[in-house]
């Protein structure tokens, strides 16, 4: 019974499949290096499903978890330990393979953290902060809740903006490539743009099943609810106040995640990643699919991102992102997929959306 | 009152200066009916989120089974098997009726987070056991036509009923029941008391706030009845029926 | 520190105060009416004393002002209407949505009107360089004339909800729209009313500081966010609270600031974090009321 929610994630398979054969039957396999970005701002988006989709709760500081998990994983890989190698904690973290030694572009010698021990650090750095500032803000509701994690964003990027070590203004480039079994490599260069276009998508898929089989198990109805009347809930025993704060921290790691892939494919981050713009885009975005609709969201995710990483929207790239999100309140608050005249094309998308 | 499922011992609440319940205690009895009865802001409804745990009492107990219960929070409260409904009906509104029936078996399954995500086998007998009581209450409360119905598709009075069948889905072994037949007709009411009685005969206890009297004097075992915050009168029904204070709160002084 | 140096400080936190007051009024007269907070609340300062800027280069002064007022007025009870009357069974994170929408898309159309120049009006009275002397400090004339037009923004507003008659059905709206509606008030057309009395006096704001912090199409948000804190440490809907939690913070602000300069915008969102946190209520209302606030 449970296994028809997977169906959509073979089709999608198969359509990645067609997609890559199509762009290189066009000679256009450039537009891959979008498409693989695209799929790792979608690993926010999915996130952020779950916790303003279905249980309801609106986020307005998810890129400030985006770059946390970015930022976390350049600085510990580019930062470099040389000078300290001998100290105690250096030398333990060597000896137990957690460093590595590389030459950047000027040839200097470096030694940093892997790119393994950064990811895994990343995650539980936006993890723990998540879990704080969840802990604090998510009894909130409303507007109350959207503003206190608009100004969680807004230091978010006042820190990497003032902060020396996460490089001011410029951010921080150079960030080695991630390898994560063998030859494969999470590297934006172009001879790896066919690997890695899988590899986000595997990463996305990934994702989605999670994200899916949340949804439909014991703790996805729970978190339905909450959305739905949360004091019926909290009646029949759901903890609302841990679930909110779970799926909270929850939404956060997938964002760390997607931050830490991307600034690895695109070998650096700034300050533009943690904008409060950027936060509202996945807003929009989550609105656009249909707020309680995971795929909506990432199919949304990866097709606005794409364009707009395209420079589709010109100079009226903010503005798009605004006027959707009115437009999409004000005639489709269900998402686009819902409407009735594309009903039918949403039903080729999702089966049963939430059930 | 060894006997008793429930107790409360003065328990006071006030709101601003107004005491909205006023050293109130009372026993409920296992496997009975008993019912709250009192005029408009009597204190009827504060005294059941009291006991539910949607309100923290300022002074005072709340006992069950033999255990203080005082200033649990809601979700803990259902932990331990009290159900509620609520004054107005309070489902999940774009959830189907079986899913708003299988949140009530929400205490009694247990996959967390991390066995949901990725879909531990374990958890996937806990989800068919879970569907199958929740289409067997269904079944037991007359519903099944409508399990697959979005819950604000349905009438008023069989909203209620999903509501009471989410309820009864957590198993519980009190069940609180806040005016469960506000804006019923005396048809629906007649069929609620049946339903009433029924669940009391498969050994659940009842607490029922009720504004309607012949509903309350039909089914209840005991009475207790509240005037602005205080309790005034507790007895079987018939003697409650007689007692002039009562009398006087509901029809006032000249009757008396 | 000396006493110039305080004086200065001191000055600078009361001038940006009072104006983060007025964002707050704003904010409040809108909240009050319909429970929405318009995130695009700090736009109206910008938009009104951008079109003030444009209309002072073929009017005179004060004939710019009340236009630039006019027009930001019209565009408010315009958005009104158009944005968020036909949002239909609106739950509050639609609305959220919808007014977050409205600030990008007015700020962004300011950027393609008027570009990323910073701009500011001309000093009202006398030129950028003419102080009044204080305790050794110089402090511009301008720092009067946005600390009068506050004060009479206040006074005026709280006459025209004691005694007007529309002031008076608005305050009914707030506290009960159904109740409103059976006396035969106009609540819709209150909720317009209230956007564009929110956006004239915040347009006024807008032209006021304009001379004195100057004006850029991106200030709006930040303006926004700090209105907000106002709001809150105020208690919405308060506005005397408002006044106070303004100035308390502009003051903050400035000497915090005077220490190291890098903080500036981190002070106001950290108190409002703590305050959301541990006092949703405001400092100035009573904790019963943060209940209905939150779970």
């Amino acid at each position: 019974m449970r296994l028809r929610i997977y169906y959509p994630v073979l089709a999608t398979a198969v359509l990645i499949v067609l997609l890559h054969l199509a762009l290189a039957y066009a000679d256009a396999t450039y537009y891959m290096t979008q498409i693989t970005m695209s799929a790792y701002y979608a690993l926010v988006v999915i996130g952020l499903c779950l916790l303003m989709g279905y249980a309801g709760q609106a986020s307005l500081g998810h890129a400030g978890f985006f770059a946390i998990g970015g930022y976390t994983a350049a600085v510990l890989t580019t930062y470099n330990l040389r000078p300290y190698a001998d100290a105690p904690f250096v030398s333990l973290c060597r000896a137990l393979g957690l460093t590595m030694q590389w030459k950047d572009l000027y040839g200097t010698d470096i030694l940093s953290f892997t790119p393994w021990a950064a990811f895994g650090s990343a995650l539980l750095l936006t993890g723990l902060i998540a879990l704080v500032i969840g802990a604090s803000v998510i009894r909130l509701k409303g507007h109350y809740l959207a503003m206190a994690t608009l100004g969680f964003g807004l230091i978010v990027y006042r820190i990497a903006l003032g902060t020396p070590v996460l490089g001011r203004a410029d951010g921080i480039s150079n960030v080695p490539p991630f390898h994560l079994l063998g030859s494969l490599q999470v590297n934006g260069r172009a001879p790896f743009r066919i690997q890695n276009y899988y590899l986000a998508w595997v990463v996305v898929l990934i994702a989605m099943v999670l994200a899916l089989n949340l949804v439909h198990s014991r703790v996805g109805r729970a978190l339905r609810s909450i959305h739905e009347n949360e004091e019926a809930a909290h009646s029949l025993g759901v903890n609302t106040y841990r679930y909110k704060l779970a799926v909270f921290v929850l939404s956060a790691i997938f964002a760390a995640m997607g931050g830490a892939l991307l600034t690895h494919y695109s070998g650096s981050i700034g300050p533009a990643e943690a904008t409060v713009m950027k936060s509202v885009r996945y807003v929009a975005i989550v609105a656009v699919g249909g707020m309680a609709n995971l795929w909506g969201a990432m199919v949304m995710g990866i097709l606005l991102n794409f364009l707009s990483l395209r420079g589709v929207f010109g100079s009226f790239d903010d503005t798009v992102f605004g006027a959707i999100l009115i437009m999409m309140m004000i005639f489709a608050p269900q998402g686009l997929l819902r409407v009735p005249r594309l009903r039918a094309l949403g039903s080729l998308v999702s089966r049963r959306s939430h059930a | 009152m060894d006997k008793a499922l429930l107790s409360t011992r003065n328990l006071h609440r006030s709101f601003g200066g107004v005491h909205a319940v006023k050293d109130v205690s009372f026993h409920v009895p296992t496997g009975a009916i008993k019912a709250v009865i009192g005029p408009n802001g009597a204190g009827k409804t504060t005294l059941f989120n009291l006991i539910a745990g949607t309100l923290t009492p300022h002074q005072g107990q709340v006992i069950f089974r033999g255990q203080p219960i005082t200033g649990h929070k809601p979700h803990a409260v259902a932990a331990l098997g009290i159900a509620r409904t609520f004054q107005t009906t309070k489902l999940f509104p774009h959830m189907t009726v079986l899913e708003n029936v299988m949140m009530g078996r929400h205490t009694r399954t247990r996959s967390g987070f991390l066995a949901g995500m990725f879909n531990a086998p374990w958890t996937w007998r806990e989800q068919r056991q879970t569907e199958a009581k929740a289409r067997a209450i269904l079944e037991e409360l007359g519903l099944t036509a409508h399990t697959n119905e979005t819950a604000c598709n349905l009438p008023f009075g069989r909203q209620r009923l999903v509501e009471f069948a989410r309820a009864l889905a957590t198993e519980p072994s009190l069940l609180l029941l806040d005016e469960p037949a506000a804006g019923l007709n005396i048809y629906e009411t007649q069929q609620l008391s049946q339903l009433i009685l029924k669940i009391r005969d498969t050994g659940i206890t009842c607490l029922v706030v009720e504004h309607d009297m012949s509903l309350v004097m039909n089914i209840s075992d005991e009475v207790v009845v509240l005037d602005q915050g205080h309790k005034i009168a507790e007895g079987p029904p018939a003697a409650i029926q007689r007692n002039p204070e009562v009398i006087r709160v509901y029809l006032g002084d000249e009757h008396a | 520190m000396n006493l110039p140096q305080i004086v200065e400080y001191a000055r600078s936190g009361i001038t940006v105060g009072s104006i983060y007051a007025i964002v707050a009024i704003g904010f409040n007269i809108i909240y009050a009416c319909t429970g929405i907070i318009n995130f695009a609340q700090g736009e109206f300062l910008i938009v009104g004393a951008m079109t003030a800027i444009s209309l002072s280069h073929v009017l005179p002064l004060p004939a710019a002002i009340a236009g630039a007022v006019l027009v930001t007025a019209l565009l408010g009870g315009l958005l009104e209407i158009v944005f968020i009357r036909p949002v239909k069974n609106a739950s509050v994170l639609r609305l959220i949505v919808v007014t977050i929408g409205l600030s990008i898309v007015i700020r962004e159309a300011m950027l393609h009107l008027w570009g990323e120049t910073v701009r500011s009006l001309p000093y009202f009275t006398g030129t950028a360089v003419s102080t009044v002397t204080i305790l050794g400090a110089g402090v511009s004339l301008q720092v009067f004339w946005v600390l009068g037009v506050s004060a009479v923004i206040v006074a005026a507003l709280t006459l025209f909800f004691r005694f007007t008659l529309t002031g008076r059905a608005m305050r009914a709206c707030a506290d009960d729209r159904m109740a409103a509606r059976l006396c035969g008030i106009n609540d819709r057309w209150m909720v317009t009313l209230s956007f564009m009395l929110s956006a004239g006096i915040g347009a006024l704001a807008g032209c006021v500081i304009s001379p004195v912090t100057q004006t850029q199409y991106d200030m709006g948000a930040p303006l926004a966010i700090k209105g907000f804190t106002v709001a809150i440490i105020g208690g919405l809907g308060n506005s005397m609270g408002a006044v106070a939690a303004g100035l308390f913070l502009g003051l903050l602000e400035a000497f915090v600031t005077s220490q190291s300069s890098a903080y500036k915008e981190a002070v106001s969102i950290v108190v409002l974090l703590l305050i959301l946190v541990f006092r949703p209520s405001g400092l100035f209302t009573r904790s019963d009321v943060s209940a209905l606030r939150t779970a």
